[in-house]
């Protein structure tokens, strides 16, 4: 059930809690997907390897589902083709290229850094610099203002008719 | 006024993406499948027993490719155009039945007409994973090497038809 392809167990599963923890909506989506695989699951290390890969598959029906956590039959059919190449010795990387190869490269939840996804990647880095840029450059400028503000002598006199005359007020 | 124009600038570049971005159809994504050889298969051909169909059968003819099933709500809408381009257009129209019982199949088409020149039965949906069917109905049009030069997913209308197909098909041909 670990939703995390990279990690080793202890720390997909501490992640898992964790994450669990932070969304609660997440939880019955890991549980039900895990349950599912179960009655076809002869061999329980290979299902897991099934439910890995699952994972990184959207499921084309339903678009914002992976293929493990989906049931619409395309997923269905989708997890026994994935089972059926794994039980065969195929590789991760050869079954997402098979998935790929028949429905485009919008099949990987993950999208494949390339320039064509370039934008997507780095988009929100890029906003944030511009962000940070502009907020540095106002503070900047605003500082500037305040340094070089000059006051006439009538304003700073009556400001200090104000001060002394509140002042004067409160004792 | 000025220190206005440009966060108004943002925020209408910002809409600009929205708006176009709603105008898209997520459905519609496009196939890896455009201008490669159309997978290969041999099938039994709907209610003729003996008899198998591979799309080499095809080669040197632009033809059409519909995935159907009798279960598919949305094929009944689209059923009347393929009937009509049938009548009208001399382009073959094959028919991949996905998914689908064979006798459930053929007595869908006694029912409401048979388009198809022949439709193969893809029972296990193995042909269909190779097309990367996922929105049953969908419309291939295969050139005369073999190539998939269009897909349409989901129903076909009058104006796909007219404005997509026919084109094409008259550009493939000639």
């Amino acid at each position: 059930m670990d939703h995390t392809l990279n990690l080793s167990l202890s720390q997909a599963r501490s992640l898992l809690i964790n994450a669990c923890l932070a969304i609660g909506l997440f939880l019955p989506g890991a549980i039900l997907s895990a349950q599912e695989a179960r009655p076809v699951a002869a061999d329980p290390a290979l299902e897991k390897k099934v439910i890995t890969l699952s994972n990184e598959l959207r499921c084309l029906v339903c678009q914002n589902q992976t293929i493990a956590d989906s049931n619409a039959e395309l997923a269905v059919d989708l997890r026994n083709q994935v089972r059926k190449q794994l039980s065969e010795g195929k590789s991760d990387r050869e079954i997402l290229d098979y998935m790929v190869q028949r429905y485009g490269e919008f099949v990987l939840y993950r999208p494949p850094l390339s320039y064509k996804t370039i934008l997507l990647w780095a988009g929100p880095f890029v906003l944030l610099l511009i962000a940070m840029f502009i907020l540095v450059q106002q503070i900047r400028l605003r500082h500037k203002r305040l340094a070089s503000e000059e006051f006439d002598q009538t304003d700073l006199s009556r400001a200090r008719k104000l001060l002394d005359s509140s002042s004067g007020d409160r004792s | 006024m000025k220190r206005y124009l440009i966060p108004i600038g943002i925020f209408v570049v910002f809409f600009g993406f929205l708006a176009a971005g709603l105008q898209l159809n997520p459905r519609e994504v496009p196939s890896p499948l455009i201008n490669k050889s159309a997978p290969s298969f041999t099938l039994p051909v709907l209610g003729k027993d003996n008899t198998t169909f591979s799309p080499e059968d095809m080669r040197g003819k632009v033809w059409v490719f519909n995935v159907w099933a009798s279960w598919c709500a949305a094929c009944r809408d689209e059923h009347p155009h393929l009937i009509q381009f049938a009548k009208t257009q001399s382009t073959p129209l094959l028919g991949l039945d996905y998914k689908d019982k064979p006798e459930d199949a053929v007595r869908w088409l006694k029912e409401h007409g048979n388009p198809y020149a022949l439709s193969v039965s893809d029972i296990k949906g193995q042909v269909g994973i190779d097309y990367g069917v996922y929105g049953v109905p969908e419309t291939f049009v295969i050139d005369k090497a073999g190539l998939i030069r269009l897909k349409h997913i989901g129903p076909l209308t009058p104006s796909v038809i007219e404005e997509k197909i026919l084109p094409l098909i008259q550009k493939l041909n000639s």
